[in-house]
This record gives structure tokens, sequence and C-alpha cells, in this order.
């Protein structure tokens, strides 16, 4: 194999013994700053982890708190010792799965129809508005369901069994937030399936259908398996819905028609008002963030990781 | 042989009707379900532009029948009666403070008015209704209103008018403006643009121009990927260790001897502005490295091959070609920034201030706070101001996005 000259991704020439020029101490200099910026990126991270560690070492240094409780105990009141995250935990979850279960089959059927059915013409008109629907912010969905979804649900499920802050409408608004994410992600890995894969089972009699859930979708599913995690951890990670419309209190519950607090609607509420430092509510959302960039963290590495290792190559 | 092609054939016939039906079946389904994606999002606009206007049931602090003198209504009094309405009615302090603003003589008729019907007469919505209901109930909302407060007046009003964006934040729901909230969210996003628009372009030129493949150019790589999705709320929390409480004495000015003497401590748009940086700077670096990767090879190749430093070429050649992709992810980034809530509560946005932020070291509210802040009371009234507000967003969003697809547009190039 003739050896190849390394290169940058923009293919300048590295430089080669014998060939060197003018020292410019300029454009060094240029470089460093660029480097530097670089840089900082790690530094965010150094940072995140850092600053939620450390306060939340001082959390769990706290008397009468052990790990255990914190991850098993089902009360969270840390004003009188109770510091069970759980229920934190698994509202959080139970609303990220309300909203999968309307994100997933949406998003996924969305993809299918604008990858595989819709003309170049609809997949044109159809995917901006998708965007905008990923674009708005999040207080906007907030009000949404509280203002709308909330008493609809109440309306069909009755006043006595719908809260006013309920898991469902929060989880809902939340699974059409992460909709257009998981559609667009989903289409762009049907959309690199090479048409000769789609030729060929035409060619054996194959229907439309069955290429595309048979042929391309497999051919696919790591994008796809990757666009649904990255949707779970959007969904872990999201907050004003939750903290507008899910509730005001850390309930442990599995009606998802009662009210509770997820992870990040707790941390938005206790510092909604003038957090004083060192306090057991301050250094208590550094300790739920911990958990919270970690799970999210986790999750995003585990997408990247499925794109990488079972992505098809074809070529 | 024949029987066994034959009767293969047959229940390839026989299964066909059945494959081309759930075909059908399906491409319905998923047709259905995108069309539903675009129908929740009418039901969403629908719905908030039905709450930006409506009846209203005003209750009045002194009625403004009660003012009126000698026959004549309020409104049509001559601006000197006016003036001494108001001296009689508030208290002398009060009474010099908007002398001093701007002495009565050069005041405007309609804005004495104004100030009697805010002071004097303190209008309160007793109840509201919504667009739609009251255009097509206006019988039923006038009956409740005359059964339900018979001492109030039934107006229609529309909440999203220009005093709504030109007034600060009152008590009152039928004063209360978004002024402060729309120059702290520009404030805010003023600064997180200055710092990571830089930034951002830098660390996307090193990455695509300068960095070779090796285990430290792959980490950042990763990181920066990783760091795009970090819930949002978690920069939030970065922000309020490190801006708001270690860096204190330079986001509240003190270093400077800015302190503005309303704050006194971090929570500042400076903050705010750094926090929401750090929280765009991966998409910047991202979209930034696609706009730098799409200038073709043979420019920079001729730059090079004319004598041009790496530099040279990257300023003269590489980035004037990228830089309308470089601005439009800007601008997308930008405009994530000016939605975002959750890590400016953290940051410690001030929840009910009513004076414009004059410098970096001020105490701020943003627009998406502000409908935060309005959606959680209970009363109606306000609800119908968040989604005038959501309204000035959504608008404020979309005209940031038409400009970067226009710009996209007309810059794009083919090489």
């Amino acid at each position: 194999m003739k050896k190849q000259d390394r290169t940058t991704p923009s293919g300048y020439p590295l430089r080669r013994k014998g060939l060197r020029k003018h020292h410019r101490p300029g454009e060094m200099i240029i470089q460093s700053l660029l480097v530097i910026a670089a840089i900082f990126s790690i530094l965010t991270t150094l940072g995140i982890v850092y600053e939620l560690g450390k306060e939340a070492l001082l959390f769990f240094n706290l008397p009468g708190l052990t790990l255990k409780d914190f991850l098993t105990g089902t009360s969270w009141q840390p004003h009188i010792g109770q510091f069970g995250i759980l229920p934190l935990v698994t509202s959080t979850f139970i609303t990220s799965f309300i909203a999968m279960l309307i994100a997933i089959p949406l998003g996924m059927a969305s993809a299918i129809y604008l990858s595989e059915y819709a003309s170049p013409k609809a997949r044109n008109t159809i995917k901006p508005i998708l965007e905008i629907l990923a674009g708005i912010p999040t207080i906007v969905y907030g009000y949404f369901a509280l203002m709308f979804v909330t008493p609809l649900l109440r309306s069909i499920f009755g006043n006595d069994v719908v809260q006013i802050y309920n898991m469902a409408s929060g989880g809902m608004v939340m699974g059409v937030l992460i909709l257009p994410l998981i559609a667009s992600m989903s289409e762009d890995a049907l959309s690199a399936v090479p048409n000769s894969l789609r030729e060929a089972a035409y060619g054996l009699g194959a229907t439309k259908l069955e290429v595309a859930l048979k042929v391309v979708l497999p051919a696919a599913i790591s994008g796809i398996a990757a666009a649904m995690i990255i949707g779970i951890s959007r969904a872990i990670g999201e907050t004003m819905i939750v903290a507008v419309s899910v509730g005001a209190g850390p309930n442990f519950t599995f009606n998802p028609f009662k009210g509770a607090e997820t992870m990040t609607g707790h941390i938005v509420r206790i510092s909604g008002g003038d957090l004083s430092y060192d306090s057991i509510d301050y250094n208590s959302i550094f300790a739920i963030g911990l958990l919270l960039f970690f799970i999210t963290f986790t999750l995003n590495l585990i997408s990247q990781r499925i794109v990488r290792r079972f992505r098809e190559v074809y070529e | 042989m024949n029987q066994v092609f034959l009767s293969m054939k047959n229940s390839f016939n026989d299964n066909l009707s059945n494959r081309h039906r759930s075909g059908k079946i399906w491409r319905t389904i998923f047709i259905a379900s995108t069309f539903l994606a675009i129908f929740i999002l009418s039901v969403l606009l629908i719905d908030i532009i039905d709450n930006t206007a409506g009846y209203v049931a005003l209750k009045a602090d002194v009625s403004p029948d009660s003012l009126a003198q000698g026959g004549v209504a309020l409104e049509d009094l001559p601006k000197e009666t006016l003036v001494g309405i108001l001296q009689a009615n508030l208290s002398q302090g009060a009474f010099n403070k908007l002398e001093n603003e701007k002495s009565f003589q050069q005041r405007s008729h309609s804005n004495v008015y104004d100030l009697v019907v805010e002071r004097v007469v303190k209008y309160d919505v007793a109840d509201s209704w919504s667009l739609f209901d009251s255009l097509l109930k206006s019988a039923e909302i006038k009956a409740e209103a005359v059964s339900d407060y018979p001492d109030a007046e039934l107006r229609f009003v529309s909440w999203l008018t220009p005093g709504f964006i030109s007034q600060p934040q009152s008590s009152h729901a039928v004063d209360a403006g978004i002024r402060t909230a729309i120059l702290g969210s520009l404030w805010t996003i003023f600064i997180t643009i200055l710092a990571a628009f830089p930034l951002g372009v830098g660390a996307a030129i090193y990455l695509e121009e300068y960095s070779v493949d090796n285990w430290f150019n792959r980490l950042i790589r990763t990181n920066i990927n990783n760091l795009a999705g970090v819930p949002s709320i978690i920069y939030g929390i970065l922000g309020l260790a490190i801006f708001v409480r270690a860096l204190e004495s330079f986001t509240s000015g003190a270093v400077f001897g800015l302190v503005d003497p309303t704050t006194a401590n971090g929570r500042t748009i400076l903050s705010a502005g750094l926090t929401l940086a750090l929280l765009v700077l991966p998409l910047i670096i991202i979209n930034s490295q696609e706009a730098i990767r799409a200038v073709p090879q043979s420019l920079r190749r001729a730059s090079l091959g004319i004598g041009a430093t790496k530099w040279q070429t990257i300023w003269a050649h590489v980035l004037p070609n990228a830089l309308p992709g470089i601005l439009t992810g800007t601008i997308l980034a930008v405009s994530r920034a000016i939605g975002e809530t959750a890590p400016l509560v953290v940051v410690g946005a001030a929840t009910a201030i009513n004076f414009d932020p004059s410098s970096p070291f001020s105490k701020f509210t943003v627009l998406p706070m502000q409908i935060y802040q309005w959606t959680s009371r209970p009363q109606g009234e306000w609800h119908h101001l968040a989604a005038a507000a959501i309204v000035v967003l959504l608008i404020m969003l979309l005209s940031l996005n038409a400009f970067a697809i226009v710009l996209r547009n007309r810059s794009t190039k083919r090489f």
C-alpha cells in the first residue's frame, strides 16, 4: 500500500521534513487562539462535572443521608431528612414514557412516509413544517399543555379523575415536541439506504410496504435506534413543559392523571426564588442535576455508539 | 413439479390482494400520522390566538362615571381638569414623581387621560373569555357578566396591543406589558452572541482546518457532540455555580466598579448571557464546521499554491465563502437561545421587575420567563397576557428563521 500523506480534514498537507518554511509567529499565535477556542468545549464539560460533583458531594455528606436512601427512598423532603429521589425519578420516567408512546409511532410513521412515499414536493413542504414544530420554545408547549390538553383530558375522563396538574398532559405534549426530532433523524437514516436495495426487493415482487418495512427499515435500524435514544434523552431533560403542567410537589405515584414532580421540574421550582448558597435546597439541585447529567450523557453516548458500531456501510 | 409450481402460483395470487390491501392501509396510517403532527401544530397556534383577545369584565376602583364632571364624560374633560383629578386622588409624592418624569404642561391630553385611567380608575379584571367564545357565545357571556358581575363593565379587548409591547410589567393585568422582558431578552442575546460567536467559529476553524486525527481532537469532537445533548437546565446549574457564584465580582460588575445598585449580586444579564453562550456554543461549532467543510478544496489549494499562508487562505478564502452558512447556523442557534427558559430560571431571572435594564450588570427578566410567570398564575387574565407574549415571541423567532432561510438561499454558491 502506498503511504499516504497525513492531512487535516480539509486536506491541508502536514508539514514534512525538509520543507520547513519561514518561522511565522503570527500564524502560531492565531493557531493557539483557535486551539483555546476548541478547548473551551472541554472546559465546559469539566466545569459541569466538577461543579455538579463538588456541590453534590456536600449534599451527600449531609447527616442522615446514605446513597441507598437516596436511590431507593420513596419520599423527597430534604428539609425533614427524607432524601429518597425515587418520586422525582419515577415521574421523570413516566412522563418520558408517555412522550415516547406518542413520539415513536407517529415519528416513525412520518419518517417512513417522508422517505418512502412522499413526492419530493410534498417532502419539501412537510419537512419545514415539522422543523417549525421542533423550533417552538418549550415554554409555549408548556402553555399548550396546561391551557389546552389538560382541560381536554379533564373533559374526557372527568374532573375528579384528572388533576389540574398531571403527568399525562405534560407527557403527551412532550411527545409532540420530540416527534419532529425522531421523524427527521429517522428520515435521514431511511433516506441513506441505497436505492439498489429497494430495487432488488421490487424485482423480487415485493410491495411498497414490504420494501419499506422489511428491507429499508432493517437496513436503517441503527440510525432509527439512535434517534429513539436521543428522543428519550431529550424527554428526560425536558424542563419547561413539565414545570408548567405536571405539578408542584414530589409525589410517588404511577397514576398518569395525578400531579407529580420530575427531576427537572423540581430544580426549576426550587431555584425559582432567590436560592441561598449552601442551603440544603441549593446543594440538592446539584445532586439531582448530577443524576440527570449522568442519565442523559449515558443515553447520548449509547446512541453515538450504536450509530458507529451497527451502521450498515454500503459500497 | 408442475403441481408445486401451480400451488405456489395460486397461493401467490391469493395473497396478493391481501398484501396490497395491507399496503394501502399502512400507507394511509403513515400519511395520517404525518398530518396529525401538522394538525397538532395548527391546534397549538389556534389555541394561542384564541387567547389573545376576547371579552373581559372590568371592575373599576373609582368608576369613570363618578369622575365625570358637569355631564361631560371623563375622556372628554379638558387636560387641566384631568390633572386636577390626578392631584386630588394621588398622594403628593406620586404626583410629584409624575411631574418630574415629564411636566404636565408638556404631556398630551391622551397621555394624561391614560394616567388617570391607570392610576385613579384602576381597572381590574373580574373575569375574561377567549376569542372564539366571545365571538360565538357573545349573548351568553353578556348575560353571565350581568348576573355575576353587576358593577363590572364588559368590554371586548385585544391583549396584544402596541401598549402591551411598550409598557413595563405591572400588577394590573390591563396595564401589564412586556417592554422590560423584550429589552432583557435583547441584552441577554447580545451578550450570548458576543461570547459564543467568536469562540464557536474559532473552534470550528481549528477542528476543520488545523486539527490532526489524534486522540485529543477526537476527544474534542466527541465532547462537542455530547454537549449538544446535555439538557439545558444543566447549563443553568453550571451558570449558577460559575457565573453567578464563583465569578460574582465579575458578573455583578464589582471588578469594574459598575455595580448596579439594584442588583449587587451575580444574578445579572451578564451571567444569563454567558450561560446561554455555553448552551449554544456546541450548536454554533457544529453548524460552522459544516459550512467550512462545504468550501471546496480547490479554493484552498489555489490560494496555498500562489504562496498564501494557511491563515491568509482561511481568512481571505475559506471564511468569506463559509460565512453565509456560519451566519445561518448562528441565527438558528440564537433563536434557540431566545426561547430558552429553564437555564435562566436557575441562573436567577428576576420574577417581577418593571424598570428597563440599563447595563449588563442589571437584574433582568426575559420574554420566555415572563410567559412562564404569567402562565403559572391561577387567574385567567394572566393567561391571556401569556398568550399575547407568546405571539410576540413566536413572531420574533419566525422572523429570525425567515432571515436565516433567505440568507441561505441568496448566498448559496455552487462550485
